[in-house]
């Protein structure tokens, strides 16, 4: 702080805390506005009733578990076939193939969510309809499967790194002894590596919480409790982007606040919890 | 014998996984390709105006994508222009000046910022044109403007984050050179740390724009509407890609625009893509950790 001398470098240290103060201001916009319906009613009435405004009840369960039961259910299927596509990267395919398939997911982290939504809702939807035999097809169980793969590539790449960053001490003393590639890979790597692939499942689960055009587009909306996994469904995220259809002073429009509140504190701690698990491992290298 | 097959069990498994994963992402963009290949020709962009002239800005185009892509890339100008400067400037403070007890606060601050579903900053976004719109009397409305700062908080601490490293990792021979001959702080931050760093820098930013292009929640919040035409105001609602594709996706009235909204999914896909094999171009080294959140 003390070299801070020129208007320049003033600049840098204002655009710093300017940042910073936008993730505090975040927080501050969601809580003043979520404060009255926190004020009404107890906190646990307000997450765990149900979703009634003609009854004056504004409860966000419904939204809350679809929300996790969307992101349980992408999770189940994108973490073993994350694991298992990230065990084929670094160590079971011929290097070319390695190479090809790393690219692969490289480039399906810029792939628009709105246009694999987009996709799945005229090739999945109408599948899911022929196979549920009743309603849209939009439910949880169309969502999910789009979710894991949007949510696969972020855990893939956090894994391959987390075992590429094994130290070679470790990995080249199994090469002597004659490991095979996938001895070498279950018995060291993987006990090393164990950090990384939580801290990857943490950053997964997160974004699987906090997407939006996936459940918006394809778990159909319907504001009710769901019952099984093939119901329509409403997730945090959609009951926000849906924000508009609501009057800006009613208690329905509040009631967003207190989603974006529950998301908000969500994630941070999904964030607190990575950073803890990063500095352990790092703290023991 | 049990680890044997413990061991092939987990070989199967695994190659199964990865061709589960191949094979839907290809599923996916196969059929979309397959649906919107007839779409993609000039007419999707432009429907029945001539080309010049809606290049020109000289007619209005109705029934193509043209003011969507248009809104889209004004969309990236507008964020770009405010999330750059203070991205660089924030990360060049990070890495050059912020003492070490101050460091961990904003390194979580930004974390978390980066953290925070895109729905949210909309929402944030809007609650901005309510404030504003009572504060100045029904003046303000849902605009590019909005959408665009909107996007910047978005992307900010990718940018922050990646100039942040990009700087702390040049090598500290190259690092020391510049203050050794006598060169002040800044001097040593423009002239040796920043041309050093420059690749990863320009990669994170394109992998930001891209962001921008591909956000569908924060836009549909703060100003993206179906109809809008082409303005080159800021203070005007706006026509974007992605939410075209949204829109279409609900309120397609036949084959038609749905065809259409096929070929907008084709062309936002390319530019998505495009604009990630650029940054992996620029980019020299991985620095996956930071910036696939």
């Amino acid at each position: 702080m003390s070299h801070v001398s020129s208007i320049r470098e003033h600049f840098f240290l204002v655009a710093a805390v300017f940042s910073g103060l936008v993730t505090v201001a975040l927080f501050c916009f969601l809580f003043i506005l979520a404060l009255p319906l926190l004020q009404s009613g107890q906190i646990t009435e307000l997450l765990f009733s149900p979703w009634a405004p003609e009854n004056g009840k504004f409860g966000i369960y419904p939204m809350l578990k679809t929300s996790l039961l969307l992101a349980t259910l992408s999770m189940l299927i994108s973490f073993p076939i994350s694991l298992g596509t990230s065990f084929i990267i670094t160590n079971l395919a011929p290097i070319q193939l390695r190479r090809i398939l790393l690219g692969m997911v490289r480039v399906m982290t810029g792939i628009p969510t709105v246009v694999y939504s987009f996709t799945a809702l005229f090739l999945l939807v109408p599948l899911m309809r022929k196979v549920i035999g009743q309603g849209t097809g939009m439910s949880i169980l169309s969502a999910a499967p789009v979710l894991a793969l949007v949510i696969a590539p972020t855990m893939i790449l956090f894994f391959v790194n987390s075992f590429k960053s094994v130290s070679k001490t470790y990995t080249l003393a199994c090469d002597a002894l004659g490991s095979s590639q996938i001895q070498k890979l279950l018995y060291v790597i993987l006990p090393l590596a164990w950090p990384g692939i939580i801290n990857g499942a943490l950053l997964g689960f997160g974004r699987a919480m906090g997407d939006t055009m996936v459940s918006l587009m394809l778990a159909g909306n319907s504001v009710n409790i769901p019952e099984s996994v093939t119901d329509s469904a409403r997730s945090l995220t959609a009951h926000i982007a849906l924000v508009l259809a609501f009057d800006f002073d009613s208690m329905e429009f509040k009631s967003v606040f207190v989603c974006g509140l529950f998301l908000y504190i969500l994630t941070a701690l999904l964030m607190l919890f990575f950073r803890m698990f990063s500095y352990n491992s790092s703290a023991k290298k | 014998m049990m680890q044997r097959l413990f061991e092939g069990t987990i070989i199967i498994l695994s190659w199964i996984a990865g061709l589960m994963l191949v094979c839907s992402l290809l599923l996916l963009l196969g059929y979309l390709l397959y649906r919107g290949y007839d779409a993609i020709s000039l007419k999707l962009f432009f429907g029945d105006t001539g080309t010049v002239d809606a290049l020109l800005l000289q007619r209005q185009v109705f029934d193509g994508i043209f003011p969507a892509t248009a809104g889209t890339l004004l969309l990236i100008l507008g964020s770009m222009c405010l999330a750059i400067p203070i991205g660089l400037a924030g990360g060049i403070y990070m890495a050059e000046y912020s003492s070490s007890t101050i460091k961990p606060l904003f390194n979580l601050l930004f974390d978390v910022l980066a953290g925070i579903p895109s729905i949210i900053i909309g929402l944030s976004g809007l609650l901005l044109t309510i404030f504003l719109n009572r504060q100045f009397s029904g003046q303000v409305a849902p605009c590019l403007l909005i959408s665009s700062l909107s996007l910047a908080l978005l992307v900010l601490p990718y940018i922050i984050r990646t100039t942040q490293t990009a700087l702390e990792t040049v090598a500290p021979s190259t690092r020391m050179i510049a203050p050794a001959l006598g060169a002040s702080r800044l001097q040593n931050i423009t002239k040796v740390l920043l041309p050093n760093a420059m690749s990863d820098i320009v990669a994170g930013i394109i992998l930001a724009t891209g962001r921008c292009a591909e956000d569908t929640a924060v836009i549909m919040l703060t100003g993206a509407v179906a109809t809008a035409g082409i303005s080159l105001s800021p203070f005007a609602q706006y026509e974007a890609l992605p939410f075209y594709i949204y829109y279409i996706s609900s309120q397609y009235s036949g084959p038609e625009e749905l065809a259409q909204g096929f070929g907008a999914a084709i062309v936002l896909l390319l530019l998505c893509t495009t604009l990630l094999f650029s940054a992996l171009w620029m980019q020299r080294r991985l620095t996956t950790l930071l910036l696939y959140r």
